[in-house]
């Protein structure tokens, strides 16, 4: 993202440039077959080695081969069928006239990436611009209706609403459990690593697998159904209270699914303003704390200010993760009844279940205009920190 | 963050984590006991969920659905109390097996290719000289704004209906859905603005006197980057490796929508996102298979986690 204001730094290539000066004085009709070489390097080559690849591909679609041979197979093929793609376009690059080599290979080298990105993410997202104007079908023209939709149906305005609450409330809490868990963890004489280990290591664990472990926690069974083998209501049985439904309660259901995001990236967090709160100068605390400040003030004075950029980055990380939210609320169903919706799982919904194209793309949209103007204020603040360096 | 962003910071961390070890640093109230128990207890109640988890999944179906897990630590030398039916079942019976190497395959290669496509980009990016170098790069990292909801209605169409405009077929129905390639190219796709803006931070900050006398030597572009730069961008590799592998892992929706839930193709997470669909209260059975579904990622967090948080760190920027 950031790096994209300083200008690369120049290859050196003194061959190349004495070459690129001649160029300059050759007829036209050899300027047009650089040029149409190039486009061979960039967009042809790829695409017909790609199109070799996938025919190899056709009998991994044969689902009575053995699982392992298939899964082997597959492993080889993609691992090494990339390597190869570049090899032989790099092969077939030497075979081409020697003035016009050179010119051709950097095409060579970047056009897979290239189209892919083109193929797999541009083409997209300007087609799903095009789809949130149509039918269920994404054709046709509709005019405003599925935007009318995202902003009129229930189910869309309590997504909104919770998602709203989501951004507020994840990074906010992940933030502060993680700074006041670095600061501590700072102080410890021993065990620091293992401590930090162990916060972080919800975040190798997938989406899925937080949403099965902390279902568990809320499991809930009426009484007379057997005793409760939930966390939660297993400690309420215990003190001879009744056993909450957790995920059914209206709204405070909506912020028991936010704590289990909590407990995914409140890590992260901690793991990068760990690394912030340890790169600040220990003169300057030790100073602090002989001047006669206390503990807190040098946390709110010197700490707090020292590390506000990576608070920035950190809060902005956490807050474009919740805005897409989406696998915990799924996994753990029944969004419609709990009123648990939130916008990106609305999108799967009616795009993927409900098979409605046109408003699927219309949520997308919305989701997309929203992540926005938080890059924007990311950059701006990066470029201002640029800046006074 | 400091500058050079993702990267940058992180390269603190391992040498960071040794501090308190070695170098008690001053300060009156270090490792105090308020200190201790508060970290203690955090600590505590971030395992609290896990450990319920893995207790659960070794404890028999009848005890799991009737006590409490907390229950079994009152018994914990009752070999009646521990099993590892939940484990055979769930692989066997649950299909888990079968899910468990779906997902290494569209994992291993859906980390690899966006790698390799992106180092050879960001290579040239680099070191070569072309047309529109620097607007191509710009564009490329302009797109990890791009929320991966934004590309998957048309990116399934193309797979399922192929492309056209106006009636006119432009690109024909590849017929990747189902297929572990369709899914390799959606995580390629989703991976490569990242990666290629992070291996190129790391490739073009290599000092260019190596590679300059590497051509003076006579060595061609393809030989300059996979016998120099290569081997010397290791640590950006695998920082992005590991990110990429544990996304791939764990993603639930690309694989949800691309692969779908047959038995066949299905991955480790919609397996277990489907049994607790179906089996909701089925605690010894869906403990286990979450369990399974863990594994790979968790001993990948234990043994490198230093490249792992730096990666995951880098990805901080996804989109």
């Amino acid at each position: 993202m950031t790096t994209a204001i300083e200008k690369p730094p120049a290859g050196p290539e003194p061959e190349h440039e004495r070459r690129g000066a001649g160029e300059e004085g050759r007829p036209l009709a050899q300027a047009v077959w650089v040029s149409a070489l190039r486009l061979v390097g960039a967009l042809v080559i790829p695409i017909v080695a790609f199109a070799l690849l996938w025919l190899t591909f056709d009998f991994l679609r044969d689902a009575d081969a053995n699982r392992f041979v298939l899964v082997g197979v597959a492993i080889v093929v993609g691992v090494g069928g990339v390597f190869f793609l570049y090899w032989g376009m790099n092969r077939a690059v030497d075979w081409l006239p020697e003035r016009f080599r050179e010119g051709v290979r950097p095409y060579v080298f970047v056009g897979p990436a290239l189209v892919t990105l083109a193929v797999f993410l541009v083409y997209p997202v300007i087609n799903t611009l095009f789809i949130s104007f149509g039918d269920s079908q994404g054709q046709g023209f509709v005019g405003l209706d599925n935007y009318e939709f995202v902003f009129t149906d229930d189910a869309m305005l309590r997504a909104i609403r919770n998602t709203a609450g989501w951004i507020v409330f994840v990074p906010l809490v992940g933030v502060s459990i993680g700074l006041a868990f670095a600061t501590l963890a700072d102080r410890l004489r021993r065990g620091e690593a293992v401590a930090k280990s162990l916060i972080f290591l919800p975040m190798a664990i997938s989406f899925v697998g937080a949403a099965v472990v902390w279902r568990l926690i809320y499991s809930y069974r009426p009484e007379g159904f057997g005793s409760n083998i939930g966390l939660l209501n297993g400690i309420k049985q215990g003190l001879g209270w009744s056993p909450t439904p957790w995920l059914q309660e209206r709204p405070w259901n909506n912020l028991l699914l936010m704590v289990i995001m909590v407990w995914i990236q409140t890590g992260f967090a901690m793991v990068v303003l760990s690394a912030a709160i340890k790169a600040i100068p220990d003169e300057i605390i030790e100073a602090a704390r002989i001047d006669g400040a206390s503990e807190f003030q040098v946390f709110r004075r010197i700490i707090v200010p020292s590390i506000a950029p990576t608070i920035a980055v950190v809060t902005t990380y956490m807050l474009i993760n919740s805005m897409k939210v989406f696998d915990i609320v799924f996994v753990i169903g029944g969004a419609e009844t709990n009123h648990t919706e939130v916008i990106a799982e609305r999108m799967i919904r009616w795009f993927f279940i409900s098979n409605h194209d046109g408003r699927g793309a219309a949520i997308a949209v919305i989701l997309f205009l929203a992540v926005i103007p938080i890059m924007i204020w990311n950059v701006r603040r990066f470029r201002e920190q640029e800046a006074l360096r | 963050m400091t500058t050079a962003p993702p990267l940058e910071p992180i390269e603190a961390v391992p040498a960071a984590q040794g501090r308190p070890l070695d170098s008690e640093a001053p300060g009156a109230s270090r490792g105090g006991w308020f200190v201790r128990i508060t970290v203690l207890v955090i600590v505590a109640l971030w395992l609290v969920p896990t450990v319920g988890v893995l207790v659960t999944s070794f404890r028999p179906e009848a005890l799991a659905d009737t006590t409490g897990w907390w229950t079994a630590f009152g018994h914990v030398f009752d070999s009646g109390q521990w099993t590892l039916e939940n484990y055979r079942q769930a692989l066997d019976a649950g299909g888990f097996d079968n899910a468990f190497l779906n997902s290494l395959a569209v994992t291993v290669p859906a980390t690899v290719i966006p790698i390799t496509i992106a180092a050879f980009a960001a290579y040239a990016f680099s070191w070569m000289e072309f047309r529109g170098r620097y607007v191509l790069f710009v564009v490329v990292v302009g797109l990890m704004v791009v929320p991966l909801q934004m590309a998957l209605i048309p990116i399934l169409r193309l797979f399922t209906q192929g492309a056209s405009i106006g009636g006119t077929t432009i690109f024909p129905d590849l017929e990747l859905t189902g297929t572990y390639l369709g899914v390799w190219l959606a995580h390629t796709a989703f991976g490569l603005p990242l990666a290629v803006y992070l291996l190129r931070n790391y490739i073009g900050a290599l000092p260019s006197s190596i590679i300059e006398s590497a051509r003076m030597d006579g060595a061609d572009h393809f030989t300059i980057f996979w016998r120099l730069v290569v081997p010397l961008s290791v640590p950006a590799l695998a920082a992005f490796a590991i990110f990429q592998f544990l996304w791939v892992w764990n993603d639930l929706l690309i694989a949800y929508i691309f692969l779908g839930g047959t038995r066949e193709t299905r991955v480790l997470t919609i397996a277990l996102a489907n049994l607790v669909g179906s089996r909701g209260e089925n605690w010894h059975l869906l403990t286990s298979a979450a369990f399974i579904s863990m594994a790979l990622p968790l001993i990948v967090f234990f043994s490198l986690q230093r490249y792992f948080i730096r990666g995951l760190t880098a990805g901080a920027v996804k989109g």
